[in-house]
Formats: structure tokens, C-alpha cells, sequence
């Protein structure tokens, strides 16, 4: 992985950050998923159905900012990181990249990742390692994340006919990226994957029943997903959004405030 | 959809120990959701340790018009103020 990981970085920063030390790499996977995520969040400014969530998004996506800048700059220069690396480069899972949708897919995806984190970071935090400071902070987040995710879930899904429909649709499209997240990630020797994997099914599925909902069926891992996002294989709209995000920087190299 | 919503009024306090001062409204489908909106639009730079929600709809409030009638005979009461009063000489305490 860490060869394939090297001859695939095509920014000079990236190739800098992977390399063999597990540490930034792994920063560097977390970091890629809550940056790539709160960039996805921050599109719903000025779209948001109500002002009040357009709020609610943009504190979470704050909030990952946060994470994101302290955890590339484990893994390097977080700038250069952030804007001037090439898709192939990024290590996020792909799950965190998929597009708003409607106001459901977003909420799909924020339930998935954020228990996701919730677990991760949880784990992390009660370690020694070297993750163990940022994770204590990040917790108190995604708890609330988590929270978020899991209130509108229920509103939705049992909601109007019409809510539950699209959370039903949101939760079975998004569902195929999700077994990505437990693969394990080199510089987290510590975590237990499987166990990890056991507890983001329980409790999701437990949100789930309570908003008259079940977890999708079908598989979650596969031939779409080979390697996947951590190993810098991105879906297609991707390109598009990295592209808006690091198109300011790319025009203004080294301009500030 | 926000028509919908209905308003709610937010109310935080700031410290322990403090009451809960009217900070500004909401929109929010119900109640538990007023809760987190107060939270994000509100308490976002550590200003409170408590928040109540409460329906718009449920607060009553003096009518504007009855302003004279209710509150103009308090202006010459002035023995209604602990300043109207001396304080004899040698009462301690107080």
C-alpha cells in the first residue's frame, strides 16, 4: 500500500507527507476526510432549506475544519496540502465526497460518517498514540455531530411519506461506500476494525429502527471500491469540487488576507 | 418550509447562578430541534450554560396600548423606593 500510496502522489507535498512514516500518513487519511467534508458542508451556504441549519452545517463544518488543519499539518504544510495536491493525492474515503444531494443524502451521509467518527476518535482518545490529544477534543464534536445526524434521522424518517422516501433513497445510495471506512489504516496499528465496524452497525442500525427505518441491504465492499479513496481512487465529482476548492489558491499562490 | 416552523422564543443564561435573560428567536420544528438551533445561533462564543426554548405562541404579553394604564401610576409612588425613606440615626444594618 505504501508504494502504490507513493507513485500515485503527483503533488510534491503529498509525496513529501506519504512516504513510509505511518503517522502522517494516517493524518493525512483523517485529515483528507474531515477537510473534503467540510468543504461538501460549507456548499450548502446560502442553500440550506431553513437559516437555522444552514447555521447548524456550517458550525459542523467548522468544526472539521478545525480537526482538518490540525491533522495535515501533522502530515506536512496543511496549505499546500489542502491546495495543491492532485485528486489522486487525497486519502479521504469516498463516502465523505459524494455531493450534498438533497437535504436527505446529506443527513445519510452525516449519520454514517459522523457515528463513524464518533467510534474512531472515541478509541483514539482513550489510546496512548499519537492522535490521542486531537481525538479527546474531537470528541466532545462528534458527539454532537452525531446528535445532529441522528435528530433529523428520526424527523425523516418518520416524517411525511415523502421525507421517509428520500431518507430510504439517501440511505440505500450512500450505503455501498460505507464498508470503506473499516479498512484499516496504516499508522493506526491500535484500533480494532472489526470491533469498530460491529459497534457503527449497532448503533446505527438502533437510529435507524427508531426512525422506523433498517439498515440497507447489499454489499458494501467491491469491485467500485477497490482500494477506494484511501488509496486515492475518487469518484468523478470529485475533480469538480477540488477543483472550486483550491481554485482561489491555485490563482493567487501565496496571497493572504 | 419555514412558514411551516413555528417561532420559538430562546432564553439563555449566562453563568450559574445568573437567570436566563431573552436572547432572540427561532424557527424550529419542535422543540428538541429549538434546543440545538438555540445552541448553534446562540451559545456558539461560550455564552451560556443553559438554555430554555419556549412557543412564541405561548407567551402573553402586555398589549402596547395599555401601556398607561399599566404602568404610569407607578411613576408618582415614590415611597415605593427604599430612597424615599431616611434612615433614622443609629439603625445599623442596614
Amino acid at each position: 500500500m505504501t508504494s502504490n500510496m507513493t507513485s500515485d502522489a503527483t503533488g510534491t507535498a503529498a509525496t513529501a507527507a506519504t512516504g513510509t512514516d505511518p503517522v502522517r500518513s494516517a493524518a493525512m487519511a483523517l485529515g483528507d476526510d474531515a477537510l473534503i467534508l467540510s468543504h461538501r458542508l460549507g456548499e450548502w451556504a446560502g442553500h440550506a432549506p431553513v437559516l437555522e441549519e444552514e447555521v447548524a452545517l456550517a458550525n459542523i463544518a467548522l468544526d472539521l475544519l478545525g480537526q482538518a488543519r490540525l491533522l495535515l499539518s501533522m502530515a506536512g504544510d496543511e496549505d499546500e496540502l489542502a491546495f495543491l495536491r492532485e485528486e489522486r493525492s487525497f486519502r479521504n474515503l469516498q463516502l465523505v465526497e459524494r455531493p450534498n444531494g438533497d437535504f436527505a443524502h446529506t443527513i445519510a451521509r452525516q449519520l454514517y460518517f459522523s457515528f463513524y467518527q464518533h467510534e474512531l476518535y472515541s478509541e483514539l482518545a482513550a489510546g496512548d498514540g499519537p492522535f490521542a490529544p486531537l481525538a479527546a477534543k474531537a470528541v466532545k464534536e462528534t458527539a454532537y455531530h452525531r446528535d445532529h445526524a441522528e435528530q433529523w434521522t428520526l424527523r425523516l424518517g418518520d416524517g411525511t411519506q415523502e421525507s421517509r422516501a428520500r431518507m430510504r433513497a439517501a440511505l440505500d445510495e450512500l450505503w455501498k461506500y460505507t464498508g470503506e471506512m473499516f479498512q484499516p489504516v496504516d499508522g493506526l496499528e491500535g484500533v480494532e476494525w472489526p470491533a469498530l465496524e460491529e459497534r457503527w452497525l449497532a448503533t446505527v442500525g438502533a437510529v435507524l429502527e427508531r426512525a422506523g427505518l433498517t439498515l440497507p441491504e447489499g454489499p458494501r465492499t467491491g469491485a467500485w471500491a477497490a482500494g477506494a479513496g484511501r488509496q486515492g481512487l475518487h469518484t468523478e465529482p470529485f475533480g469538480r469540487m477540488l477543483a472550486e476548492m483550491q481554485h482561489l489558491h491555485r490563482s493567487h499562490p501565496g496571497a493572504s488576507w | 418550509m419555514t412558514q411551516n416552523w413555528p417561532l420559538w422564543e430562546v432564553f439563555v443564561r449566562s453563568r450559574r447562578g445568573l437567570s436566563h435573560t431573552h436572547a432572540g428567536s427561532l424557527h424550529a420544528p419542535d422543540a428538541e430541534m429549538a434546543l440545538r438551533n438555540a445552541r448553534d445561533l446562540y451559545t456558539r462564543r461560550s455564552e451560556g450554560v443553559s438554555i430554555w426554548v419556549v412557543p412564541s405562541t405561548e407567551i402573553t404579553a402586555s398589549s402596547p396600548d395599555e401601556r398607561d394604564p399599566f404602568f404610569a401610576p407607578a411613576a408618582d409612588k415614590p415611597y415605593r423606593h427604599p430612597t424615599f425613606y431616611d434612615i433614622p440615626e443609629g439603625v445599623r444594618h442596614l
